[in-house]
This record gives structure tokens, C-alpha cells and sequence, in this order.
């Protein structure tokens, strides 16, 4: 008997720790989502540039380059808006602050809420390039019909590989639902 | 060895129900495999039947999809998985001198678990809207923003299986663990019992890694988290990242518990010991390690960097120099070795040669930029067909027939065991060797129709899946034929089988076995 109860014992231990390891396997598939975030923002994979504004430092300019950054704007299936850069491309100078505007309009006929993903190509690149001031840090919204021009201002840091030549940035407007909805109905108070 | 109450089972319904006894709930994870082999093999043939001709002939391409889909998820989950463990069952308290598992009444739960979770998968088909109809690896956002309704009910089935898979490896560890007869140390062990317990703690690592991820979807479906969403700032290719995390080691937990049934199987019809048994170990343990450092070769074409898409190519390689060691190491047990080659060994053998040619197939897929082109083609088709089909599924088959005498006593009909072998053997090759091409000339994986140059190696593919099929039904034949009767096996079964269940009982082995532990020397 007393030999079962042993037995006994010596299982739920291992029970317990085999559960436990279930319990922080669990854990970390979780954790597999900051952690991707972190890995992403340090390496600069996967061109995930940051989504907080950057500290404008003392320029330091590297007057003897120019990298050619290339703007595209794009839209989620379900957002009916239309957008786009004001211009294609522009040669900037490594460490140079330079501005670029957006242009959003709302075609249809509700006030939408949207929100932008930046992504910058080379992936490599992410990491050189940060913004000062972006459309993309916040959410905007626009009234049936309105336009609205979006600035970004951006740095290409000047310690980008001497391979780089190009860079896209490319930002995609998304439907933020819930968001719109929310602002709606706080309207609907306000009246 | 044969005392009366060895025998005393209870009877009825109520046996199966709310059975503890490891061979009984063994014989039903073996049975409940065996059904979702029908039904996951039934919709294979459907696919099959539409792709015999391009054009659409029998089913909408949404209804194809879900068939896909299906057909994968009960493949894996429903056939492969429980077979497995209704062998752990079965054979691991009888190799290592234990009477039953360690957690006998946990062992039924997490049996029972299963049929639910499958009563649930499978009810998505009767569904308005329709089944899960995004592949078995249900890439977000297919399966979250645009799944149907039905994918809620899939998640809850993967949770059940996820349940009812933890609950197996967490008795298989405390069984393998704490219930060996005394002497067998771990390095005495059966090879079976080694990959089975290395199985185990593979499962515990990656079943809540999918328990996790499809939580996320659920959340992200329902409660308006965006953990794969864009537009909540997630990222769809994490989706990818986490679900192969879990993806990846669940391959190797498919194969090698298979490992360890040809590792069985091998010496007794060489007639000689196993040839390296510490290097085989080594091997399935750095096999089980490195399965967790090459998740992303399944998603190359995803856009990594060149430094990661190096990383998991070199990896994945190096996964081949373990496996090699262990076909080397059969090899070499079959090396002047006295063969005979009954029905086990002839699936044994198959088994070593068809499953190398699914591993070179991998290996040539590890190259990121040769598998830029064989991406979701046939060619990948091929290859885990031949892994899993020719490699798991043969196995499986190697083991029934290696053990169904010990289990019922009973010779099965040797005659018929070779027909099934061989005319599987020819029908799975023809069935699956001409996907290989399909691939290199760019047909597109999970798609149901296709380009008129791709006819002939299509129509050879369905003439030997419907082959293939139909010859499963003999072998369906062949064991209720050995249950109920037959030639009596000998205790020792086969003239070269060694181990407890073929040295210390009878065949067949009494309900109860080893209440009095054995002396391992």
C-alpha cells in the first residue's frame, strides 16, 4: 500500500511540472507576439518602422549622397477613400529632415475613421528611416466629402548602408470600424 | 502467467466507456484512427475524382476547398495522431513491465475527448455557409477576417484535440518515467518507448503553441482583438510565424513515433540487435531539438532577409544528417542480417526507402532559392505524402501487423497482408510519384482545376489514389478477420521478436499484465 501511495506521489509531481510546462507553453505562444514585435523593431525586419515620433537631433547632414525615397499609398478593400502621395519620389540628403504630403479624400457619403500602416522596402532600410511627424500616429478622420492633405516628415538616417539607393515608403489606409462607430455615436451625444 | 483474473473484464457498453485499462482504450484509439482514415481517405478520393479532369466535373471549387481542408486536419489530428498513441497505449506499459499506464482514468478521458472533436469538425459540413475552407494551416486572415461562420466550431475542435493530446503525453511521460520494471533503465529501453516519450514532450512544448493560436483567432474573429488584423496594427505573416512554431515539431511528433515502430521491427526479421540503439536515440532527441529552430522554411517566400532565410536553410539541413544516421543504422541492421520478409518487414522496408525519398524531396525544398519555384506547388504535395503516407501511414501498418498477434492471438492471413502490401506499394507510387512532376512544371497545390497539359499525370494520380483506397478496405478485411480467428500465434509471435510483451507474455496478452513487475537484466 504504502509502496502505491509512493507511486502516487512520484506522479503528481511529475504531473505538476508537466502541467506547468503546458501552462507556460501556452504562455509563451503569447509571448511569441512581442517578442516578434521587439525582434522586428530592433532588426528592422519585415519593414516595420516605428509608430512613435522620433527626437529631431542636431543635423548632421551627409552632403555627399542623395537617396531616392519612392511614396505609395494604398487603401484596404473596405475603405472608401481615396489617397495618395502629392509626389512620386524625392532625392533627400542622409540626415536631412525633408516633408512629404499625403492626400486623403473621403468619397463616401459617412465620416470614416481611418488608420495608416507604414512599411518601408528595403526592410533593411526600416531601421535608417524614422519620422518626426506622421499622419500614421494617430487616426484620422474625415467627414463624407472632405479632403485633407497629411504631412510626413521623415529623416533618412545618414548611417544607411552605401547600397541603399532607394527606399519606399508605403503606407496603407485601413477601415478602422469600431473607431468610426465610437466617434459617431459621441456625435450623436454631443447633439 | 495466465491466472483466471488476469481475465475478468467487465462486459457491455460500459467496457469501453469507462474503461482504464491501457489495451482496451488502445483498441479504441486504434478503431477511432481507423474510421477517420475512411473518412479523411473518402474525401481524398473526392479530390482525387475532381481532379481527374480539368474542367470543373464534380463538386463547386468551394466545396473542393473545404475536402482540402478536411482531409488534412483529420489526416493529422484524427488518423496519424490517435494511431500513435493507441500503439503508446497499447505497447509502452508491455515493453517496460508496467500493468497499465500511470494515470489510467485521465488516459480515458483524453481518449473520449477525441470523438467530440471531430463530431464537432466534422459537423461543420452540414453548416450553412460552409465548412473551414482555408487549408489545414488556416493562414490568417483566410481564416480570420474572410473564414465562414464555421471556423469558431473548428477552433473549438482544435482546442479539444489539443486537450485530449496533452493529456496522452503527460501520461506517456509519467508512465515511461515512473513505471518501468525495475532494471530497464532508460538506456535499456525499446526504441518504440524512447521516440514515444521524446513525442511526448514534444507535444507538451507545441500543442498549447496551436492551443494559443487559434485562441488569437478566436479573439480576433469575436472580441475585436487584431492580433493578425493590419488595421489594428498585427501582422498576418506572424500568423505564419506562430503557427509553425507549433507546425514544424508537429511534423517530426508524426514521424517519429514511426521511427520507433520500424526500429522494432527491423532486427526481429534481420535476426540480429539493432545497429547503434544510443546513436538512434541521439538522433531522435537532436531531431526533436532542431525541429524547433526551422519553423520558417515553410514560409520562404514570405520576404525575409537574407540572413534569416540562410539561418533556417542551414538549419533545416542539418535535420538531415540525424535522419540519415537512422537510415543508416536500419541499413546496417539489415546488413547480413537471416531476412525473411513477411507482411511487417516488407512495410518496414517500403517504409525506409519511400520515406528517404520524401526526406530528399525536403531537403531539396530547404534550398530557399530552389523552393522560391516548388512553393505551393504538387512538388510539396508530393513530398508529405510521401513522408506521411509512405512514411507514418505505413508504419502504422507495419506496427498492426508486427503486433495484431500478440493483441488477438490470432495469426492475420499472411497471403492477404502481401497482397494489400503490394498492391498499396505500386498504387502509392503511382498515386503520389507523378505529383512530383506536377510540381516542377508549376501546378499550383489546392486548386481544383488545371491547365490541359497537366492531364496525363493528373488521370495516373486518380487511377492510383482509387487503387490506393480501395485496397485499405482488404486491409480493413484483414483485421477483423484476424480478430476473429485464425492460425494461433505463439507467444513469442514472430522467431527473432525480442522484448518484454514477446519474452514474458502470452499471446494474446491478458487483460491485466505485469501486476508483478518483471526483472529486467
Amino acid at each position: 500500500m504504502t509502496d502505491q501511495n509512493q507511486q502516487k506521489n512520484a506522479n503528481s509531481k511529475v504531473v505538476r511540472k508537466l502541467l506547468l510546462a503546458t501552462v507556460f507553453m501556452f504562455g509563451f505562444g503569447y509571448a511569441l507576439v512581442p517578442l516578434y514585435n521587439i525582434f522586428c523593431d530592433i532588426t528592422g525586419l519585415n519593414g516595420k518602422t516605428s509608430d512613435q515620433a522620433a527626437e529631431v537631433k542636431p543635423a548632421d547632414i551627409d552632403n555627399n549622397r542623395w537617396v531616392t525615397v519612392e511614396f505609395i499609398g494604398s487603401l484596404n478593400d473596405n475603405m472608401p477613400w481615396k489617397f495618395r502621395p502629392a509626389v512620386s519620389k524625392m532625392k533627400v540628403r542622409p540626415g536631412e529632415p525633408s516633408r512629404v504630403n499625403y492626400i486623403a479624400k473621403n468619397v463616401s457619403s459617412n465620416s470614416i475613421v481611418g488608420n495608416a500602416v507604414p512599411s518601408v522596402s528595403p526592410g533593411q532600410a526600416a531601421k535608417y528611416f524614422t519620422k518626426t511627424e506622421c499622419f500614421c500616429f494617430t487616426q484620422q478622420e474625415l467627414k463624407s466629402g472632405e479632403e485633407k492633405e497629411m504631412p510626413v516628415v521623415f529623416i533618412v538616417d545618414k548611417n544607411i548602408p552605401k547600397r541603399i539607393n532607394t527606399v519606399t515608403l508605403s503606407y496603407t489606409f485601413f477601415n478602422s470600424p469600431a473607431a468610426t462607430k465610437e466617434k459617431s455615436n459621441v456625435s450623436m451625444a454631443n447633439k | 502467467m495466465s491466472e483466471d483474473h488476469h481475465d475478468h473484464k467487465p462486459t457491455g457498453i460500459g467496457r469501453w466507456l469507462f474503461s482504464t485499462n491501457h489495451k482496451d482504450i488502445g483498441t479504441m484509439y486504434l478503431w477511432f484512427s481507423f474510421i477517420m482514415l475512411f473518412i479523411g481517405g473518402g474525401m481524398a478520393m473526392i479530390i482525387r475524382a475532381e481532379l481527374y479532369q480539368p474542367g470543373m466535373q464534380l463538386v463547386e471549387p468551394d466545396f473542393f476547398n473545404q475536402m482540402t481542408t478536411l482531409h488534412g486536419l483529420i489526416m493529422v489530428f484524427g488518423v496519424i495522431m490517435p494511431a500513435f498513441v493507441g500503439f503508446a497505449n497499447w505497447l509502452v506499459p508491455m515493453m517496460i513491465g508496467a500493468p497499465d499506464m500511470a494515470l489510467p482514468r485521465m488516459n480515458n478521458m483524453s481518449f473520449w475527448i477525441l470523438p467530440f472533436a471531430f463530431g464537432t469538425l466534422i459537423s461543420t459540413l452540414f453548416m450553412e455557409g460552409s465548412a473551414p475552407n482555408f487549408g489545414w494551416t488556416f493562414y490568417a486572415p483566410l481564416s480570420t477576417t474572410y473564414g465562414p461562420a464555421s471556423t469558431d466550431y473548428f477552433i473549438f475542435g482544435v482546442h479539444l484535440m489539443g486537450i485530449s493530446s496533452i493529456m496522452g503525453s503527460i501520461n506517456v511521460i509519467v508512465t515511461i518515467l515512473n513505471m518501468r520494471a525495475p532494471g530497464m533503465t532508460l538506456m535499456k529501453m525499446p526504441i518504440f518507448v524512447w521516440t514515444w516519450l521524446i513525442t511526448a514532450f514534444l507535444l507538451i512544448a507545441v500543442m498549447p503553441v496551436l492551443a494559443g493560436v487559434v485562441t488569437m483567432m478566436l479573439t480576433d474573429r469575436n472580441f475585436g482583438t487584431s492580433f493578425f488584423e493590419a488595421s489594428g496594427g498585427g501582422d498576418p505573416v506572424m500568423f505564419q510565424h506562430v503557427f509553425w512554431f507549433f507546425g514544424h515539431p508537429e511534423v517530426y511528433i508524426m514521424i517519429l513515433p514511426s521511427f520507433g515502430i520500424i526500429s522494432q521491427i527491423i532486427p526481429t526479421f534481420a535476426r540480429k540487435k539493432l545497429f547503434g540503439y544510443s546513436s538512434m536515440v541521439y538522433a531522435t532527441a537532436s531531431i526533436a531539438i532542431l525541429s524547433f529552430i526551422v519553423w520558417a522554411h515553410h514560409m520562404y517566400t514570405v520576404g525575409m532577409p537574407l540572413a534569416g532565410e540562410l539561418f533556417f536553410m542551414l538549419a533545416t539541413m542539418l535535420i538531415a544528417v540525424p535522419t540519415g544516421v537512422k537510415v543508416f543504422n536500419w541499413t546496417a541492421t539489415m546488413w547480413k542480417g537471416s531476412l525473411t520478409f513477411e507482411t511487417p518487414m516488407l512495410f518496414s522496408v517500403a517504409f525506409i526507402i519511400l520515406f528517404t525519398i520524401g526526406g530528399f524531396s525536403g531537403l531539396m525544398m530547404s534550398i530557399t532559392p530552389i523552393d522560391f519555384q516548388y512553393h505551393d506547388t504538387y512538388f510539396i504535395v508530393a513530398h508529405f505524402h510521401y513522408v506521411l503516407v509512405t512514411g507514418a501511414l505505413f508504419a502504422i501498418f507495419a506496427g498492426a501487423y508486427y503486433w495484431l498477434p500478440k493483441w488477438t492471438g490470432n495469426m492475420y492471413d499472411e497471403t492477404l497482408g502481401k497482397v494489400h502490401f503490394w498492391i498499396s506499394l505500386v498504387s502509392v507510387n503511382v498515386l503520389f510519384f507523378p505529383m512530383h512532376f506536377l510540381g516542377l512544371a508549376g501546378m499550383p497545390r489546392r486548386i481544383p482545376d488545371y491547365a490541359l497539359q497537366f492531364t496525363d499525370f493528373n488521370q495516373m494520380a486518380s487511377i492510383g489514389a482509387f487503387v490506393f483506397g480501395g485496397i485499405q478496405l482488404l486491409f480493413l478485411f484483414i483485421v477483423i478477420k484476424c480478430i476473429r480467428g485464425g492460425e494461433k500465434a505463439t507467444d513469442r509471435v514472430w522467431e527473432g521478436a525480442e522484448g518484454l510483451e514477446f519474452e514474458q507474455l502470452p499471446s494474446p496478452a491478458p487483460f491485466h499484465s505485469f501486476t508483478d513487475a518483471p526483472q529486467v537484466k
